[in-house]
Protein backbone atom coordinates (compact mmCIF):
# COMPACT_ATOMS: atom_id res chain seq x y z
CA UNK A 1 0.00 0.00 0.00
CA UNK A 2 1.27 3.45 -0.82
CA UNK A 3 2.10 5.76 2.10
CA UNK A 4 0.47 9.14 2.64
CA UNK A 5 2.31 12.44 2.46
CA UNK A 6 2.99 14.69 5.42
CA UNK A 7 3.97 18.06 3.99
CA UNK A 8 5.85 20.19 6.53
CA UNK A 9 5.82 23.95 5.99
CA UNK A 10 9.23 24.35 7.66
CA UNK A 11 12.34 22.20 7.89
CA UNK A 12 12.62 19.90 10.90
CA UNK A 13 15.67 18.73 12.80
CA UNK A 14 14.83 15.15 13.81
CA UNK A 15 17.06 15.58 16.87
CA UNK A 16 14.87 17.51 19.28
CA UNK A 17 12.12 17.46 16.65
CA UNK A 18 10.92 13.85 16.50
CA UNK A 19 10.36 11.39 19.33
CA UNK A 20 11.68 8.08 17.94
CA UNK A 21 9.54 6.14 20.45
CA UNK A 22 6.28 7.46 18.99
CA UNK A 23 7.13 9.17 15.69
CA UNK A 24 5.59 12.37 17.02
CA UNK A 25 6.79 15.82 15.95
CA UNK A 26 7.87 17.30 19.30
CA UNK A 27 9.58 20.57 18.30
CA UNK A 28 7.38 23.11 20.11
CA UNK A 29 8.51 25.89 17.73
CA UNK A 30 7.40 23.96 14.63
CA UNK A 31 4.02 24.91 13.12
CA UNK A 32 3.03 21.23 12.78
CA UNK A 33 3.93 20.34 16.37
CA UNK A 34 1.98 17.22 17.37
CA UNK A 35 1.83 15.63 13.88
CA UNK A 36 3.08 12.04 13.52
CA UNK A 37 5.84 11.21 11.02
CA UNK A 38 5.57 7.46 11.36
CA UNK A 39 4.95 5.68 8.03
CA UNK A 40 4.44 8.96 6.16
CA UNK A 41 6.27 10.40 3.16
CA UNK A 42 7.66 13.44 4.95
CA UNK A 43 8.10 16.38 2.57
CA UNK A 44 10.09 19.38 3.83
CA UNK A 45 12.36 22.10 2.46
CA UNK A 46 15.43 20.98 4.46
CA UNK A 47 16.69 18.75 7.25
CA UNK A 48 17.69 21.77 9.37
CA UNK A 49 20.73 19.90 10.33
CA UNK A 50 21.58 18.87 13.86
CA UNK A 51 24.26 16.26 13.34
CA UNK A 52 22.49 13.92 15.78
CA UNK A 53 19.48 13.66 13.47
CA UNK A 54 21.19 10.67 11.83
CA UNK A 55 21.00 8.78 15.12
CA UNK A 56 17.36 9.72 15.64
CA UNK A 57 16.44 8.47 12.15
CA UNK A 58 18.25 5.15 12.72
CA UNK A 59 16.61 4.78 16.12
CA UNK A 60 13.17 5.48 14.60
CA UNK A 61 13.78 2.73 12.03
CA UNK A 62 14.74 0.33 14.82
CA UNK A 63 11.63 1.28 16.80
CA UNK A 64 9.39 0.96 13.72
CA UNK A 65 8.32 4.62 13.84
CA UNK A 66 10.35 6.00 10.91
CA UNK A 67 8.87 7.89 7.97
CA UNK A 68 8.30 5.79 4.81
CA UNK A 69 10.47 8.26 2.90
CA UNK A 70 11.88 11.77 3.27
CA UNK A 71 11.65 14.28 0.43
CA UNK A 72 13.80 17.40 0.67
CA UNK A 73 14.52 20.53 -1.32
CA UNK A 74 18.28 20.16 -0.96
CA UNK A 75 20.71 17.26 -0.34
CA UNK A 76 21.15 16.43 3.34
CA UNK A 77 24.23 14.45 4.26
CA UNK A 78 23.08 13.83 7.83
CA UNK A 79 19.73 12.25 6.95
CA UNK A 80 21.29 10.28 4.10
CA UNK A 81 23.86 8.76 6.46
CA UNK A 82 21.16 7.99 9.03
CA UNK A 83 19.20 6.19 6.35
CA UNK A 84 22.27 4.27 5.16
CA UNK A 85 23.08 3.12 8.70
CA UNK A 86 19.49 2.03 9.32
CA UNK A 87 19.60 -0.05 6.16
CA UNK A 88 22.90 -1.64 7.23
CA UNK A 89 21.61 -2.46 10.72
CA UNK A 90 17.97 -3.33 10.15
CA UNK A 91 17.59 -3.93 6.40
CA UNK A 92 14.91 -1.23 6.11
CA UNK A 93 15.26 1.42 3.40
CA UNK A 94 13.98 4.93 4.11
CA UNK A 95 14.59 6.67 0.77
CA UNK A 96 15.92 10.24 1.10
CA UNK A 97 15.09 12.13 -2.10
CA UNK A 98 15.69 15.63 -3.42
CA UNK A 99 12.94 17.25 -5.50
CA UNK A 100 12.59 20.72 -6.99
CA UNK A 101 9.99 23.08 -5.47
CA UNK A 102 7.72 22.44 -8.48
CA UNK A 103 7.97 18.67 -8.05
CA UNK A 104 7.36 18.96 -4.34
CA UNK A 105 4.34 21.22 -4.87
CA UNK A 106 2.57 18.35 -6.69
CA UNK A 107 2.60 16.30 -3.47
CA UNK A 108 -0.40 17.28 -1.35
CA UNK A 109 -0.58 16.75 2.38
CA UNK A 110 -2.52 13.60 3.29
CA UNK A 111 -2.57 12.17 -0.25
CA UNK A 112 -1.15 8.78 -1.25
CA UNK A 113 2.33 8.90 -2.79
CA UNK A 114 3.67 6.35 -5.28
CA UNK A 115 7.39 6.45 -4.53
CA UNK A 116 8.30 4.48 -7.65
CA UNK A 117 6.72 7.16 -9.84
CA UNK A 118 8.75 10.08 -8.49
CA UNK A 119 10.81 11.56 -11.29
CA UNK A 120 13.62 12.60 -9.02
CA UNK A 121 17.27 12.87 -8.34
CA UNK A 122 17.53 10.32 -5.59
CA UNK A 123 20.03 11.16 -2.89
CA UNK A 124 19.70 7.59 -1.84
CA UNK A 125 17.28 4.79 -2.57
CA UNK A 126 19.38 1.95 -1.24
CA UNK A 127 22.98 0.89 -0.98
CA UNK A 128 23.13 -1.42 -4.01
CA UNK B 1 38.62 -1.49 2.45
CA UNK B 2 35.30 -1.97 0.67
CA UNK B 3 36.09 -5.61 -0.12
CA UNK B 4 36.43 -6.33 3.57
CA UNK B 5 40.17 -7.14 3.51
CA UNK B 6 40.47 -5.01 6.65
CA UNK B 7 37.38 -6.54 8.25
CA UNK B 8 33.65 -6.09 7.96
CA UNK B 9 33.65 -3.07 10.30
CA UNK B 10 36.07 -1.11 8.11
CA UNK B 11 34.09 -2.11 5.00
CA UNK B 12 30.89 -0.75 6.59
CA UNK B 13 32.68 2.51 7.47
CA UNK B 14 33.94 2.80 3.90
CA UNK B 15 30.44 2.31 2.46
CA UNK B 16 29.28 5.26 4.59
CA UNK B 17 32.19 7.44 3.44
CA UNK B 18 31.37 6.57 -0.18
CA UNK B 19 27.70 7.36 0.41
CA UNK B 20 28.81 10.74 1.78
CA UNK B 21 30.98 11.35 -1.27
CA UNK B 22 28.02 10.65 -3.53
CA UNK B 23 25.65 12.99 -1.65
CA UNK B 24 28.24 15.78 -1.53
CA UNK B 25 29.23 15.35 -5.18
CA UNK B 26 32.91 14.73 -4.38
CA UNK B 27 35.08 13.29 -7.13
CA UNK B 28 37.64 11.75 -4.82
CA UNK B 29 38.48 10.96 -1.23
CA UNK B 30 41.32 12.59 0.71
CA UNK B 31 43.33 11.46 3.76
CA UNK B 32 42.69 12.95 7.17
CA UNK B 33 45.21 13.16 10.02
CA UNK B 34 42.81 13.21 13.00
CA UNK B 35 39.19 12.79 13.97
CA UNK B 36 36.88 13.97 16.74
CA UNK B 37 33.89 11.67 17.21
CA UNK B 38 30.52 12.85 18.54
CA UNK B 39 28.73 9.50 18.06
CA UNK B 40 29.44 8.44 21.66
CA UNK B 41 26.36 10.26 23.04
CA UNK B 42 23.51 7.77 23.54
CA UNK B 43 20.42 8.46 21.38
CA UNK B 44 18.74 5.07 21.75
CA UNK B 45 19.63 1.43 21.10
CA UNK B 46 20.41 2.05 17.41
CA UNK B 47 23.51 3.99 18.48
CA UNK B 48 24.70 0.93 20.45
CA UNK B 49 23.74 -1.48 17.65
CA UNK B 50 25.93 0.53 15.26
CA UNK B 51 29.08 0.59 17.37
CA UNK B 52 28.56 -3.09 18.18
CA UNK B 53 28.46 -3.84 14.43
CA UNK B 54 31.74 -1.96 14.01
CA UNK B 55 33.34 -3.78 16.95
CA UNK B 56 32.10 -7.19 15.77
CA UNK B 57 33.66 -6.37 12.39
CA UNK B 58 37.01 -5.71 14.14
CA UNK B 59 37.06 -2.01 13.22
CA UNK B 60 39.74 0.22 14.77
CA UNK B 61 40.36 3.92 14.23
CA UNK B 62 43.25 4.55 11.80
CA UNK B 63 44.02 8.15 12.88
CA UNK B 64 44.38 9.75 16.34
CA UNK B 65 40.80 10.18 17.50
CA UNK B 66 39.29 12.11 20.40
CA UNK B 67 35.80 11.49 21.80
CA UNK B 68 33.07 14.03 22.45
CA UNK B 69 30.86 14.14 25.54
CA UNK B 70 28.71 11.19 26.48
CA UNK B 71 25.61 10.82 28.64
CA UNK B 72 27.34 10.46 32.02
CA UNK B 73 30.26 11.84 34.00
CA UNK B 74 32.34 8.68 34.35
CA UNK B 75 34.54 10.29 37.01
CA UNK B 76 31.65 11.65 39.12
CA UNK B 77 28.76 9.25 38.39
CA UNK B 78 26.92 10.32 41.56
CA UNK B 79 26.02 13.60 39.79
CA UNK B 80 23.58 11.75 37.48
CA UNK B 81 20.00 12.16 38.72
CA UNK B 82 18.11 10.29 35.98
CA UNK B 83 17.14 6.68 35.23
CA UNK B 84 20.11 4.42 36.09
CA UNK B 85 19.23 1.96 33.30
CA UNK B 86 19.59 4.75 30.71
CA UNK B 87 22.82 5.91 32.37
CA UNK B 88 24.15 2.37 32.03
CA UNK B 89 23.42 2.30 28.27
CA UNK B 90 25.07 5.72 27.91
CA UNK B 91 28.14 4.50 29.79
CA UNK B 92 28.33 1.35 27.67
CA UNK B 93 28.27 3.43 24.46
CA UNK B 94 31.10 5.65 25.72
CA UNK B 95 33.12 2.55 26.56
CA UNK B 96 32.47 0.88 23.17
CA UNK B 97 33.85 3.92 21.33
CA UNK B 98 36.95 3.90 23.52
CA UNK B 99 37.49 0.24 22.66
CA UNK B 100 37.64 1.12 18.93
CA UNK B 101 40.94 2.80 19.80
CA UNK B 102 39.69 6.35 20.35
CA UNK B 103 41.13 8.37 23.21
CA UNK B 104 38.62 8.71 26.09
CA UNK B 105 38.71 12.51 26.20
CA UNK B 106 34.90 12.89 26.42
CA UNK B 107 35.03 16.61 25.75
CA UNK B 108 33.25 18.97 23.37
CA UNK B 109 36.38 21.17 23.40
CA UNK B 110 39.10 18.89 21.97
CA UNK B 111 40.95 22.05 20.88
CA UNK B 112 41.98 22.53 24.53
CA UNK B 113 44.19 19.43 24.30
CA UNK B 114 47.60 20.52 23.05
CA UNK B 115 48.35 17.17 21.40
CA UNK B 116 44.93 16.92 19.72
CA UNK B 117 44.91 20.37 18.13
CA UNK B 118 45.31 20.29 14.37
CA UNK B 119 47.65 22.79 12.74
CA UNK B 120 46.55 25.36 10.19
CA UNK B 121 45.71 23.70 6.89
CA UNK B 122 45.52 20.19 8.35
CA UNK B 123 42.70 18.01 6.94
CA UNK B 124 40.65 16.43 9.74
CA UNK B 125 37.16 15.02 10.37
CA UNK B 126 35.51 16.57 13.39
CA UNK B 127 32.02 16.18 14.83
CA UNK B 128 30.29 18.46 17.40
CA UNK B 129 29.07 21.78 16.03
CA UNK B 130 31.09 24.13 18.25
CA UNK B 131 34.29 22.14 17.68
CA UNK B 132 33.74 22.14 13.91
CA UNK B 133 33.29 25.92 13.80
CA UNK B 134 36.32 26.43 16.08
CA UNK B 135 38.49 24.05 14.06
CA UNK B 136 37.84 25.78 10.75
CA UNK B 137 37.63 29.36 11.96
CA UNK B 138 40.07 29.68 14.86
CA UNK B 139 42.62 26.93 14.10
CA UNK B 140 42.43 27.21 10.33
CA UNK B 141 42.34 23.41 10.09
CA UNK B 142 39.85 21.91 7.64
CA UNK B 143 36.74 19.90 8.39
CA UNK B 144 33.17 19.62 7.18
CA UNK B 145 30.25 19.06 9.53
CA UNK B 146 30.64 15.37 10.31
CA UNK B 147 27.54 14.08 12.04
CA UNK B 148 26.82 10.89 13.93
CA UNK B 149 28.09 7.65 12.27
CA UNK B 150 30.05 9.50 9.56
CA UNK B 151 32.54 10.94 12.08
CA UNK B 152 33.60 7.50 13.26
CA UNK B 153 33.47 6.12 9.70
CA UNK B 154 36.03 8.78 8.77
CA UNK B 155 38.17 7.88 11.82
CA UNK B 156 38.13 4.19 10.85
CA UNK B 157 38.88 4.69 7.16
CA UNK B 158 41.09 7.77 7.55
CA UNK B 159 39.31 9.13 4.47
CA UNK B 160 36.69 11.79 3.72
CA UNK B 161 35.11 13.16 0.54
CA UNK B 162 37.10 16.00 -1.03
CA UNK B 163 34.28 18.52 -0.70
CA UNK B 164 33.11 21.65 1.08
CA UNK B 165 35.46 23.22 3.62
CA UNK B 166 38.24 20.76 2.84
CA UNK B 167 38.66 22.81 -0.34
CA UNK B 168 40.18 26.30 -0.30
CA UNK B 169 37.49 27.96 -2.44
CA UNK B 170 34.70 27.04 -0.01
CA UNK B 171 36.48 28.82 2.86
CA UNK B 172 36.05 32.25 1.27
CA UNK B 173 33.72 34.66 3.07
CA UNK B 174 30.78 35.66 0.89
CA UNK B 175 28.93 37.71 3.52
CA UNK B 176 30.44 40.64 5.42
CA UNK B 177 28.89 41.50 8.79
CA UNK B 178 30.12 44.86 10.06
CA UNK B 179 29.55 46.22 13.56
CA UNK B 180 27.62 49.46 13.24
CA UNK B 181 28.99 52.73 14.64
CA UNK B 182 26.39 52.68 17.45
CA UNK B 183 28.02 49.61 19.09
CA UNK B 184 30.05 51.25 21.89
CA UNK B 185 33.80 50.55 22.18
CA UNK B 186 33.36 49.06 25.68
CA UNK B 187 30.93 46.47 24.33
CA UNK B 188 33.21 45.66 21.38
CA UNK B 189 35.83 44.62 23.87
CA UNK B 190 33.66 42.79 26.43
CA UNK B 191 33.66 38.99 26.87
CA UNK B 192 29.86 38.91 26.98
CA UNK B 193 29.56 40.41 23.49
CA UNK B 194 30.86 37.30 21.77
CA UNK B 195 28.15 34.83 22.78
CA UNK B 196 25.47 37.34 21.76
CA UNK B 197 27.22 38.27 18.50
CA UNK B 198 27.42 34.54 17.72
CA UNK B 199 23.63 34.25 17.88
CA UNK B 200 23.33 37.09 15.34
CA UNK B 201 26.06 35.50 13.17
CA UNK B 202 24.26 32.13 13.08
CA UNK B 203 20.96 33.76 12.17
CA UNK B 204 22.40 35.93 9.40
CA UNK B 205 24.89 33.45 7.95
CA UNK B 206 22.97 30.15 8.17
CA UNK B 207 25.46 27.80 6.53
CA UNK B 208 27.40 30.41 4.52
CA UNK B 209 30.85 31.67 5.47
CA UNK B 210 30.74 35.20 6.89
CA UNK B 211 33.47 37.66 7.87
CA UNK B 212 32.92 39.85 10.93
CA UNK B 213 34.54 43.26 10.65
CA UNK B 214 34.89 46.00 13.23
CA UNK B 215 36.24 44.17 16.29
CA UNK B 216 39.58 45.07 17.90
CA UNK B 217 42.27 42.75 16.43
CA UNK B 218 43.87 39.81 18.24
CA UNK B 219 40.77 38.56 20.07
CA UNK B 220 41.57 35.80 22.58
CA UNK B 221 40.60 32.20 21.98
CA UNK B 222 37.89 31.98 24.66
CA UNK B 223 35.95 34.82 23.03
CA UNK B 224 36.21 33.26 19.58
CA UNK B 225 35.10 29.95 21.13
CA UNK B 226 31.96 31.60 22.58
CA UNK B 227 31.28 33.15 19.17
CA UNK B 228 31.69 29.80 17.40
CA UNK B 229 29.48 27.87 19.83
CA UNK B 230 26.66 30.41 19.62
CA UNK B 231 26.81 30.69 15.82
CA UNK B 232 26.70 26.90 15.47
CA UNK B 233 23.60 26.83 17.71
CA UNK B 234 21.46 29.50 16.02
CA UNK B 235 22.70 28.56 12.52
CA UNK B 236 24.52 25.76 10.71
CA UNK B 237 27.75 27.76 10.83
CA UNK B 238 30.80 25.58 10.19
CA UNK B 239 33.20 28.44 9.48
CA UNK B 240 33.48 32.20 9.91
CA UNK B 241 36.23 34.82 9.87
CA UNK B 242 36.91 37.59 12.36
CA UNK B 243 39.04 40.20 10.61
CA UNK B 244 42.32 40.70 12.48
CA UNK B 245 41.79 37.70 14.76
CA UNK B 246 41.29 34.43 12.85
CA UNK B 247 44.14 32.92 10.81
CA UNK B 248 42.60 33.18 7.33
CA UNK B 249 41.48 36.79 7.84
CA UNK B 250 44.53 39.01 8.48
CA UNK B 251 42.60 41.51 6.42
CA UNK B 252 39.04 41.63 5.12
CA UNK B 253 40.42 41.18 1.60
CA UNK B 254 42.12 37.94 2.68
CA UNK B 255 38.86 36.61 4.12
CA UNK B 256 37.14 37.43 0.83
CA UNK B 257 39.97 35.79 -1.19
CA UNK B 258 40.31 39.19 -2.86
CA UNK B 259 36.89 38.89 -4.49
CA UNK B 260 33.81 41.03 -3.95
CA UNK B 261 31.38 40.00 -1.19
CA UNK B 262 27.91 38.82 -2.20
CA UNK B 263 26.37 40.90 0.58
CA UNK B 264 27.39 43.32 3.33
CA UNK B 265 25.23 43.94 6.37
CA UNK B 266 25.48 46.00 9.54
CA UNK B 267 24.98 44.63 13.04
CA UNK B 268 23.67 47.40 15.28
CA UNK B 269 23.23 47.74 19.02
CA UNK B 270 19.52 46.92 18.70
CA UNK B 271 20.31 43.65 16.89
CA UNK B 272 22.65 42.69 19.71
CA UNK B 273 20.19 43.69 22.44
CA UNK B 274 17.44 41.68 20.84
CA UNK B 275 19.67 38.57 20.47
CA UNK B 276 20.66 38.98 24.12
CA UNK B 277 16.98 39.19 25.07
CA UNK B 278 16.20 36.02 23.12
CA UNK B 279 18.67 34.05 25.21
CA UNK B 280 16.62 34.57 28.37
CA UNK B 281 13.37 32.64 28.67
CA UNK B 282 12.76 33.52 32.32
CA UNK B 283 12.19 36.88 34.02
CA UNK B 284 14.97 38.28 36.23
CA UNK B 285 12.67 38.45 39.26
CA UNK B 286 11.99 34.69 39.27
CA UNK B 287 13.82 32.71 41.98
CA UNK B 288 17.26 31.49 40.95
CA UNK B 289 18.06 27.83 41.52
CA UNK B 290 21.27 27.12 39.67
CA UNK B 291 24.10 28.63 37.63
CA UNK B 292 25.66 26.58 34.83
CA UNK B 293 29.05 27.59 33.41
CA UNK B 294 31.44 25.86 31.03
CA UNK B 295 29.49 25.15 27.83
CA UNK B 296 31.41 24.27 25.70
CA UNK B 297 33.77 22.76 28.29
CA UNK B 298 35.71 25.50 30.09
CA UNK B 299 39.35 26.13 29.25
CA UNK B 300 41.99 26.27 31.97
CA UNK B 301 42.03 30.06 31.56
CA UNK B 302 38.25 30.26 32.03
CA UNK B 303 38.40 28.07 35.15
CA UNK B 304 41.06 30.44 36.50
CA UNK B 305 38.84 33.46 35.82
CA UNK B 306 35.89 31.83 37.59
CA UNK B 307 38.12 30.98 40.57
CA UNK B 308 39.39 34.58 40.70
CA UNK B 309 35.84 35.95 40.63
CA UNK B 310 34.94 33.64 43.53
CA UNK B 311 37.99 34.61 45.60
CA UNK B 312 37.00 35.25 49.24
CA UNK B 313 33.36 34.57 48.36
CA UNK B 314 31.03 31.61 48.72
CA UNK B 315 28.21 30.24 46.59
CA UNK B 316 24.83 30.95 48.23
CA UNK B 317 23.48 27.84 50.04
CA UNK B 318 20.29 27.77 47.92
CA UNK B 319 22.19 27.86 44.62
CA UNK B 320 23.84 25.02 42.72
CA UNK B 321 26.89 26.33 40.80
CA UNK B 322 27.95 23.82 38.18
CA UNK B 323 31.09 24.28 36.06
CA UNK B 324 31.64 21.86 33.15
CA UNK B 325 35.05 21.11 31.69
CA UNK B 326 37.01 18.30 30.08
CA UNK B 327 38.63 15.62 32.24
CA UNK B 328 42.12 16.48 30.94
CA UNK B 329 41.67 20.20 31.68
CA UNK B 330 40.31 19.26 35.13
CA UNK B 331 43.44 17.18 35.82
CA UNK B 332 45.63 20.23 35.12
CA UNK B 333 43.29 22.49 37.12
CA UNK B 334 43.58 20.05 40.02
CA UNK B 335 47.39 20.12 39.85
CA UNK B 336 47.46 23.90 39.81
CA UNK B 337 45.01 24.29 42.68
CA UNK B 338 42.39 25.99 40.51
CA UNK B 339 39.85 23.18 40.92
CA UNK B 340 40.41 23.24 44.69
CA UNK B 341 39.70 26.96 44.83
CA UNK B 342 36.47 26.47 42.85
CA UNK B 343 35.29 23.58 45.03
CA UNK B 344 36.29 25.46 48.16
CA UNK B 345 33.97 28.30 47.16
CA UNK B 346 31.11 25.84 46.71
CA UNK B 347 31.23 25.11 42.97
CA UNK B 348 30.64 21.61 41.58
CA UNK B 349 32.83 20.43 38.68
CA UNK B 350 31.34 18.26 35.94
CA UNK B 351 33.30 16.40 33.23
CA UNK B 352 32.61 13.98 30.33
CA UNK B 353 29.07 15.28 29.74
CA UNK B 354 27.09 18.51 29.91
CA UNK B 355 24.28 19.74 32.13
CA UNK B 356 21.94 20.44 29.19
CA UNK B 357 22.02 16.91 27.76
CA UNK B 358 21.95 14.88 30.97
CA UNK B 359 19.85 15.03 34.16
CA UNK B 360 22.44 16.64 36.43
CA UNK B 361 20.83 19.75 37.93
CA UNK B 362 18.77 19.39 41.09
CA UNK B 363 15.10 19.19 40.11
CA UNK B 364 13.99 22.07 42.32
CA UNK B 365 12.22 24.36 39.82
CA UNK B 366 13.16 28.01 39.38
CA UNK B 367 15.49 29.43 36.81
CA UNK B 368 19.04 28.66 35.75
CA UNK B 369 21.58 31.32 34.84
CA UNK B 370 24.36 30.77 32.31
CA UNK B 371 27.09 32.69 30.49
CA UNK B 372 26.82 30.31 27.52
CA UNK B 373 24.66 31.15 24.53
CA UNK B 374 24.72 27.50 23.52
CA UNK B 375 23.41 26.36 26.92
CA UNK B 376 20.76 29.10 26.84
CA UNK B 377 19.76 28.01 23.33
CA UNK B 378 19.32 24.27 23.98
CA UNK B 379 18.48 23.85 27.69
CA UNK B 380 14.83 25.03 27.49
CA UNK B 381 14.01 22.33 24.89
CA UNK B 382 16.30 19.60 26.22
CA UNK B 383 15.78 19.70 29.96
CA UNK B 384 12.89 22.16 30.29
CA UNK B 385 15.02 24.75 32.08
CA UNK B 386 13.98 28.39 32.29
CA UNK B 387 17.09 30.39 31.52
CA UNK B 388 18.64 33.78 32.20
CA UNK B 389 21.70 34.65 30.14
CA UNK B 390 24.37 36.92 31.61
CA UNK B 391 28.09 37.64 31.56
CA UNK B 392 30.44 35.38 33.52
CA UNK B 393 30.69 38.07 36.21
CA UNK B 394 26.86 38.37 36.33
CA UNK B 395 26.63 34.60 36.78
CA UNK B 396 29.17 34.46 39.61
CA UNK B 397 27.63 37.50 41.35
CA UNK B 398 24.21 35.84 41.10
CA UNK B 399 25.51 32.50 42.42
CA UNK B 400 26.96 34.30 45.44
CA UNK B 401 24.00 36.56 46.18
CA UNK B 402 21.33 33.90 45.53
CA UNK B 403 19.32 36.05 43.14
CA UNK B 404 19.67 37.21 39.54
CA UNK B 405 22.14 40.10 39.21
CA UNK B 406 22.84 41.54 35.79
CA UNK B 407 24.90 44.51 34.72
CA UNK B 408 22.78 46.05 31.96
CA UNK B 409 24.83 49.24 31.61
CA UNK B 410 27.20 47.86 28.96
CA UNK B 411 24.17 47.12 26.74
CA UNK B 412 22.94 50.69 27.17
CA UNK B 413 19.88 49.43 29.02
CA UNK B 414 19.01 51.38 32.15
Amino acid sequence: MNPRALVLSEGLSLWGGMDPASGELIDAHHPQHGANLSGRVVVMPSGRGSSSSASVLAEAVRAGTAPAAIILGEPDLILSIGSAVAEELYGVVVPVLVLSPAERAVIKDGELVDLTMLASRPVRLGLD
Amino acid sequence: MLRGDLGAGTALAMRLVQQAAEVSGAERLIDISRAHVDSCLYHGEATLDFVQRLADGRARVRVPTTLNVGAVDLLHPELYRGDQAVAERGRLLMDRYRSLGARPTYTCAPYHLADARPARGEQVAWGESNAIAFCNSVLGARTNRYGDFLDVAAAITGRVPDAGLHRTEARRATLVLRLAPDVPPALRDADVLFAVLGIVLGRRAGSTVAAIDGLPPGQPEDRLKALAAAAASSGSVAMFHVVGSTPEASTLADALHHQPASAEELIGLDDLRSARGELSTAASREPLRAVSLGTPHASLAALGRYADMLEHRRVHPDIELLVSTGRDVLATADERGIAGRLRGAGAELLVDTCSYIAPILRPTGGTVMTDSAKWAWYAPGNIGARVIFGSSADCIDSAVSGRVVRDDAIWGVS
